[in-house]
């Protein structure tokens, strides 16, 4: 399971960087999306994906799930919704002021 | 008692919730914002104190137990640098009061700003590695914000570059983290350190180690700073003075901490590895800043040396190589924003950038001129200033550990640095005075407080050195022994 989920990790991340590499802000805000949904699974999975009871006293189990990989991946979730929030706000209006979302003339010059 | 350590966390960030609610009373922001901070020194100068005293003071979380819970951590090291950092955020916060214009004051440029603090003050106590990462976020998140406060067509455009840089590296952090909890199973850093101590540092942990190396240099500007000198030159003066000041020294402090702590075992490949990007950073950096005639190209440069430079003495990971390291890191924040809040008042006073348009204004303003050329030299490292001593140490500490050429770049790019930051001084200052007093776009008022009381620091910092030296060997004597951090904290 743990071999299988890695290899959807490496395919999140190859999707991932292709968007990030493409010119079009929006498909790098969208890049920037699915290689967190791709770091996401990996800290699970890191973590060990194990069948069992939740960690609790009073429970007896023969596994159990690590609990700790869920807690980091949900703070990872919310900040990266965060970010990707702000990212979209901002991109739309410096679309908007500047004219353009094409990271080519983004470059920035001299004289302005 | 040590709950004090989370004192220069809670304060800042109370202080920006206040500060939200009640959005309108600007006279209310500034008096706040500068009450909090001042509190945020006092605080940390008791716990440097207290540190002094009996030693590293740690704080389990919610009363979970070291390995298990948030620990929050403060030596020597972290705590003076809190202090640093409320000292010079102070200055840039008066020098904002007069500079930073109604409209981003009604827009919440305080509470960012002291969020800003909040993140910054949070990842030098941490001693978790995750909560690193979420102090992190605080200080990036703010400062996506600031950077792009004003919503200038230059700001917007380099704001962009500046989120996606910092978005991917906090992935790379995240996946970093994973990695090294899948090997060790913890993610206190003092617990990390007892494990890989333990069971030795592997080819495989070597290399999570690069990563993070990768991950903390993208931060800090180390060899990865090619987003630096257009973000960095965006932003209005004081708010790129706190930049320049503490977003890539927070970078710094995590190399120097993670390659302290934990991945201290192969120096020879991790140290020697961070050794030759500091070489071509400060290489690069001092390029960069001889070939630009703009102010602000020059001033970004200068900070991409400074990184590379304070790396140098980790590198040769000696005793004096790190005191060195130490030394020239608060140097660095004291004068990395003093040098840009100069810049940024010489560009407010003549409307542009570019050295060929500026001359002779040092009839106008002869305070000024003086302060630039102390700052001038103190930055380069001439005695007695402050940044003298930490040159000296660094460049022995490499020495000793046989990296001449380390040393000899170090000496290199320390002249460079010298001419770049004299060729502004000399053609901004000397020459005809084409400019009069009511001619200019701006004036100095209210400006030139925070720029003296930077300028007494540099100098008062290099000729008291006496009286601090005592501190600075308490904090590396513990950065060269983690046992002594690692007892401190989970007490093994």
């Amino acid at each position: 399971m743990e071999t299988l989920m890695s290899i959807l990790v490496g395919i999140l991340f190859a999707i991932g960087i292709y968007l990030i590499l493409t010119k079009t802000l929006l498909r790098i805000i969208l890049g920037t999306s699915i290689l967190g949904h791709g770091v996401n699974l990996l800290i699970i999975t890191m973590g060990g994906l194990k069948k069992g009871g939740p960690p609790l006293l009073g429970i007896t189990n023969h596994s159990y799930a690590d609990s700790l990989p869920q807690a980091l991946l949900l703070t990872a979730i919310v900040i990266n919704f965060a970010t990707t929030a702000l990212f979209l706000v901002l991109s739309y209006r410096a679309y908007k002021v500047l004219g353009t979302d094409n990271m080519e003339l983004l470059r920035g010059n001299e004289d302005e | 008692m040590n709950n004090m350590i989370i004192l220069p966390i809670i304060l800042p960030t109370v202080a920006a919730l206040v500060m939200i609610i009640l959005r309108n009373k600007i006279k209310l922001h500034r008096v706040l914002s500068l009450v909090a901070l001042l509190s945020v020194m006092a605080v940390s100068v008791i716990i440097i104190s207290k540190i002094r005293k009996d030693g590293i003071m740690s704080l389990q979380l919610g009363g979970w137990e070291a390995p298990f819970g948030v620990s929050m951590v403060a030596d020597m090291f972290a705590a003076i640098l809190v202090l640093v950092t409320s000292v010079v955020s102070i200055c840039c916060l008066i020098y904002a009061f007069s500079s930073i214009g109604r409209e981003r004051e009604e827009y919440y440029f305080y509470p960012l700003f002291l969020i800003l603090i909040t993140g910054v003050n949070g990842s030098f106590l941490t001693g978790d590695i995750f909560n690193l990462f979420v102090c992190f976020e605080v200080m990036l998140v703010a400062s996506y914000v600031l950077i792009s406060l004003g919503g200038t067509r230059a700001q917007l455009r380099e704001s962009i570059k500046y989120i996606l840089i910092n978005v991917i590296s906090s992935f790379l952090f995240l996946v970093a983290i994973a990695y090294l909890y899948a090997i060790t199973g913890t993610l206190n850093l003092a617990h990390l350190s007892y494990r890989i101590a333990e069971v030795g540092q592997d080819g495989l942990m070597t290399t999570v180690a690069i990563l993070f190396l990768i991950v903390f240099s993208l931060k800090a500007g180390l060899f990865l700073f090619f987003w630096l000198p257009g973000s960095y030159s965006a932003p209005p003066t004081a708010i790129a003075a706190i930049f320049a000041a503490l977003l890539t020294k927070v970078g710094m402090y995590a190399i120097i901490r993670i390659f302290t702590l934990v991945f201290y075992h192969e120096p020879e490949v991790t140290h020697l590895f961070i050794g030759i990007l500091s070489a071509i950073t400060m290489l690069l950096g001092a390029i960069g800043a001889v070939a630009f005639r703009d102010i602000q190209k020059v001033m970004t440069y200068n900070v991409v040396v400074g990184v590379g430079f304070i790396l140098a003495g980790l590198a040769s990971y000696s005793i004096v190589g790190l005191t060195g390291s130490f030394y020239y890191l608060v140097h660095d924040m004291i004068i990395k924003s003093l040098i840009f809040l100069l810049g940024g008042t010489i560009i407010h006073l003549t409307g542009t950038s570019k050295l060929d348009k500026i001359s002779g204004l040092i009839r106008l303003h002869p305070a000024l001129g003086w302060m630039f050329f102390i700052a001038a030299l103190s930055l380069s490292g001439i005695p007695p200033l402050s940044g003298f001593l930490g040159k000296i140490f660094i460049t022995e500490g490499t020495f000793t550990a046989t990296y001449y050429w380390l040393g000899a770049i170090g000496l290199l790019t320390s002249l460079m640095v010298l001419y770049s930051i004299l060729k502004v001084f000399m053609s901004v200052f000397w020459g005809y005075t084409d400019l009069t007093l009511d001619r200019e776009k701006g004036s100095t008022k209210g400006r030139m407080l925070p720029i003296a009381l930077l300028t007494v620091l540099t100098i008062g910092l290099g000729l008291g050195v006496e009286g601090i030296h005592e501190y600075m060997d308490i904090a590396v004597e513990v950065l060269m022994n983690p046992t002594v951090y690692v007892e401190a904290v989970i007490g093994k």
